[in-house]
């Protein structure tokens, strides 16, 4: 587990700093003033309310926490998150909500 | 545009993103801890939170090199997990497209999930500010996050052994994406898009190196797009 060549560590970093770029890059630094199709546009509206759950999901149903077994307190929490966050549009409140939860439920349930 | 305007939007910035930092602390002081307890020096550790800047994927490298997978295979399967970040970056073009090149380099290397959703909520609702006003929204966002994201890299490298698992850190993740998409899910739409990229994500996590969280993200955008253009048509036809 520990012996990570460090060799190996620092390609990784260089590559991954690069590509990181790349991908944060290349459109706004590609494509520039050009303007976009709508159908483009349309699509990308979508984008963070369509990746950012497919993110979330599996950490929710299976936490890597507890050994992937779903878990009342983190399902519980991930609920008020959700609930807090549609309720008052505020995300600070959602998160406060969400952690306040986790650690009520962890300490009656957990 | 008058200095004080863009002084005003660079504040809204550090407003936005100042909530952010009660749960990005605690994910940079678990990446430094889940890094240090894999075998990064604190070196190491801290190049990764400069260099690469990206939480889900620094930890998807970390967790990769300690299964000693080939190292192509790390680089590629942790870009996936970014690949969000192209998504991002096209979709702040519209606004951002014509700033200044090295202004948009700046924006792509602090380009994160937070920043990004502060951001482009904040230029839908206010279509009218001029480019250097978006761009001072967007430094505001970051400015309070970027610094305590390194800082707290190496707070937790350095302390990392010390926190209890009883803290429940790893659910800081979640809890932050959770409460951002909420309040974005404004119409039918988002809802569409969001519930199908959930169930493809949860249908797809028997596959390898992340591949179902690209196919479930497509999804949900493509049905989202679809669900607004018959919410148009019904629209137009009432």
């Amino acid at each position: 587990m520990r012996e990570i060549a460090t060799l190996d560590i620092w390609i990784v970093l260089i590559g991954l700093g690069v590509g990181s770029f790349g991908l944060r890059f290349v459109f706004l630094g590609l494509i520039g003033e050009r303007p976009m199709p709508p159908w483009v546009l349309r699509h990308l509206r979508y984008t963070a309310v369509a990746v950012l759950p497919a993110l979330v999901a599996p950490m929710v149903a299976w936490p890597p926490a507890t050994g992937g077994t779903p878990d009342a307190p983190r399902l519980i929490a991930a609920f008020v998150t959700i609930a807090a966050g549609l309720a008052t549009r505020n995300v600070l409140v959602a998160i406060l909500s969400g952690a306040s939860t986790l650690y009520l439920m962890l300490y009656l349930l957990g | 545009m008058a200095p004080e305007t863009t002084k005003s939007t660079y504040w809204q910035g550090v407003r936005a993103g100042a909530p952010f930092i009660l749960v990005l602390v605690p994910f940079a002081v678990l990446f430094g801890v889940v890094a240090t307890e894999a075998g990064f020096t604190l070196i190491e550790t801290f190049a990764y939170s400069a260099l690469v800047v990206a939480g889900a994927a620094q930890f998807t490298a970390v967790q990769l090199l300690s299964e000693h997978a080939p190292t192509l295979i790390i680089v590629a399967t942790s870009l996936a997990v970014n690949l969000r970040m192209a998504m991002y970056s096209a979709s702040l073009t519209p606004h951002l497209g014509r700033a200044p090149l090295g202004k948009r380099a700046l924006v792509a290397y602090l380009m994160v999930d937070q920043a990004y959703a502060s951001a482009i909520l904040e230029y839908e609702k206010h279509p009218e500010w001029s480019i250097p006003q978006k761009l001072a929204f967007y430094f505001g966002a970051v400015s309070p996050l970027f610094p305590l994201w390194l800082i707290f890299t190496i707070v937790g490298a350095l302390v990392g052994h010390a926190i209890p698992p009883e803290f429940a850190l790893d659910f800081a993740v979640p809890i932050t994406f959770l409460a951002m998409i909420a309040p974005m899910l404004r119409t039918g739409a988002h809802v569409a898009a969001a519930l199908v990229s959930i169930a493809v994500s949860l249908a797809l996590a028997f596959v390898p190196y992340s591949l179902g969280l690209l196919v479930a993200g497509a999804a949900g955008m493509i049905v989202g797009a679809q669900v607004e253009l018959m919410m148009e048509k019904r629209g137009a036809q009432a």
